[in-house]
């Protein structure tokens, strides 16, 4: 008999990538949330002026794109890897997967590459809305915003398992849509923590929500890296992911 | 004999403060299957899950094909199939999907299509984890279990809730492995599955093995019974030394269960006849009355004074 053998460790990551974004990209309820939600919101407050805004001078779709795109950020790296861990826990999916070659570590890098590849596709699907409604990004603030994002998904999909790991299925269903929103009302997504009223302006530009959004308008209205909004990112991400470690329950 | 695959040295598991698993040790070994039998709750799916790397142990050793298995190398669990009891599928993927997603795991794994055949998974193939029976979800996670070609596998209760036909496909596919040289280490609750299938079977209760050995010796010994269902409360002590002074051999009786009686010793013509003198003194009429040899039940009987049930 010979000896079974592991698959190179590239391969058997890449397959879990690739099996967990198909997953969410045929799942209803997470292209919902992933795709659909931001492209609502995004043409909602472009085409329509039921929102009033204080644009600054900038055209809506200039204005409200970055913070859609950080939407669409959390709502992949958040909410949706949330709930996929979380039912994927409580069905002994992560147990299995652990006694394969794949190992947790596998896992862990498979959906984070998964997240990765689901905002592909959502940049695709919102950047090419956003173009045909006019919008002019800065050119200089690509390699920004992707620093943005990178940092956004560590950050999010930290706090994603840290509540996948620790919470029964059905209260991260519940909690990952909950905090969703709460963030893109109120977190300084869709409206700049700096019109929000009072002390608040300050508290949520110390959230992820509001220094990934701050980021991502700094990349790509004025094509600069927003370093004081990218080291709160960097720090979330290092002491969410800190966290997790520590309380994640496989089983 | 070679190296054994498996290796369990006083293992002890305790899940706040109460003792799941009691210095439990055991041993599986290449070409074998191992069968740990006991009654739910006797602490068999935390031993394997131990063994799997998935729980840590209090204290104890364990060696998986010579390894650690709480060390965590992608190489030694390539070597190791797991079929959990509860499956572990993702319940919106495709069964032939998670099939062949953790066959990609392996530098060389079984044919895919093969294990399909041999399973019966064609029928199901496209149907999404959440749609599937409880048959088909087990006989998926046995694929899942086998298809990296391991040198030793788990098996947690491989054949609950499979029907008759499914059973003998997963009982076959289990033989095809030993005889291959594989290990094969499964729990069980059913005595049938243990007697057919196991080479060598500890029995486990409370955490702790209870008695070992083949099949063979387990049920060794000229003992055998009569199990008569007839009324309640009837006088166990004279059945006893009726048989015993009418075939002149030892028996003994125990009431089992209300009306049921189990009479142990030599099983001749003469007992057999004692028996129903025995009932016509206690002006009692058999609904049943069958003989047979031990089985592993008595055993378990025996040894915890209760059913595996």
């Amino acid at each position: 008999m010979t000896t079974s053998t592991p698959a190179p460790a590239s391969r058997r990551i890449f397959a879990q990538a690739t099996f967990e974004t198909r997953a969410i990209l045929r799942n209803g309820e997470q292209l919902l949330v992933t795709i659909i939600l931001p492209a609502i919101v995004l043409v909602g407050l472009v085409a329509t002026d039921v929102v009033s805004m204080d644009t600054g001078g900038l055209s809506r779709v200039d204005y409200v794109t970055p913070g859609v795109l950080a939407l669409a950020v959390m709502a992949t790296a958040f909410t949706s890897q949330a709930i996929a861990t979380a039912f994927d826990r409580r069905n002994g999916v992560l147990r299995l997967l652990a006694t394969t070659p794949l190992g947790r570590g596998g896992l862990v890098a498979g959906k984070v590459l998964g997240v990765l590849a689901v905002e592909v596709v959502q940049v695709l699907v919102l950047a090419t809305t956003a173009l045909l409604l006019g919008w002019s990004p800065d050119p200089s603030g690509l390699l920004p915003a992707l620093v943005a994002v990178l940092l956004g998904t560590a950050a999010f999909t930290a706090l994603a398992l840290l509540i996948a790991g620790t919470m029964r299925a059905e209260g991260v269903l519940a909690v990952a849509n909950l905090v969703l929103i709460l963030l893109a009302l109120g977190g300084g997504v869709i409206i700049p923590a700096d019109h929000l009223p009072g002390a608040l302006g300050p508290i949520v530009s110390a959230l992820p929500s509001g220094a990934l959004a701050e980021a991502m308008s700094a990349a790509l209205v004025d094509g600069t890296f927003a370093l004081g909004s990218l080291a709160i990112l960097a720090l979330w991400a290092a002491a969410l992911s800190v966290l997790t470690a520590r309380t994640f329950r496989w089983q | 004999m070679s190296n054994p695959a498996l290796v369990v040295r006083d293992l002890t598991k305790s899940y706040a403060g109460r003792p799941v698993v009691d210095r439990l040790s055991m041993e599986a070994h290449a070409g074998q299957v191992t069968a740990v039998l006991g009654p739910n709750g006797a602490g068999k799916t935390t031993t394997i899950e131990c063994c799997e790397g998935l729980r840590t142990p209090d204290s104890g050793e364990i060696r998986v094909l010579g390894t650690d298995p709480a060390a965590e190398a992608s190489a030694a669990r390539a070597r190791v199939g797991v079929m959990l009891q509860d499956g572990g599928l993702p319940s919106g993927a495709r069964a032939l999907e998670v099939l062949t997603h953790v066959s990609t795991m392996y530098a060389r794994p079984r044919s895919v299509d093969d294990l399909v055949d041999r399973l019966g998974l064609a029928g199901f193939a496209g149907t999404t984890v959440r749609r599937l029976s409880g048959g088909q979800r087990q006989r998926l996670a046995l694929a899942i279990a086998v298809v990296g070609r391991p040198e030793l596998v788990f098996l947690d209760e491989p054949s609950a809730g499979l029907d008759p036909q499914s059973r003998r496909a997963v009982w076959d596919l289990v033989r095809e492995l030993r005889d291959t040289g594989v290990a094969i280490v499964l729990t069980t609750h059913l005595m049938d599955e243990a007697e057919n299938l196991a080479d060598h079977v500890y029995v486990v209760d409370h955490g702790s093995v209870v008695a070992e050995g083949t099949t063979e010796q387990l049920l060794a010994g000229r003992e055998q019974t009569i199990r008569v269902e007839t009324s309640t409360g009837l006088d166990v002590a004279s059945a006893a030394s009726l048989l015993s002074q009418d075939t002149g051999s030892d028996w003994n009786a125990v009431e089992e269960s209300p009306g049921v009686y189990l009479l142990h010793g030599e099983v001749t013509p003469a007992a057999l006849l004692a028996t129903t003198t025995w009932l016509v003194q206690a002006d009692a009429l058999a609904h049943r009355i069958s003989t047979g040899q031990r089985t592993l039940e008595d055993v378990f009987l025996e040894l915890t004074g209760r059913t595996l049930r």
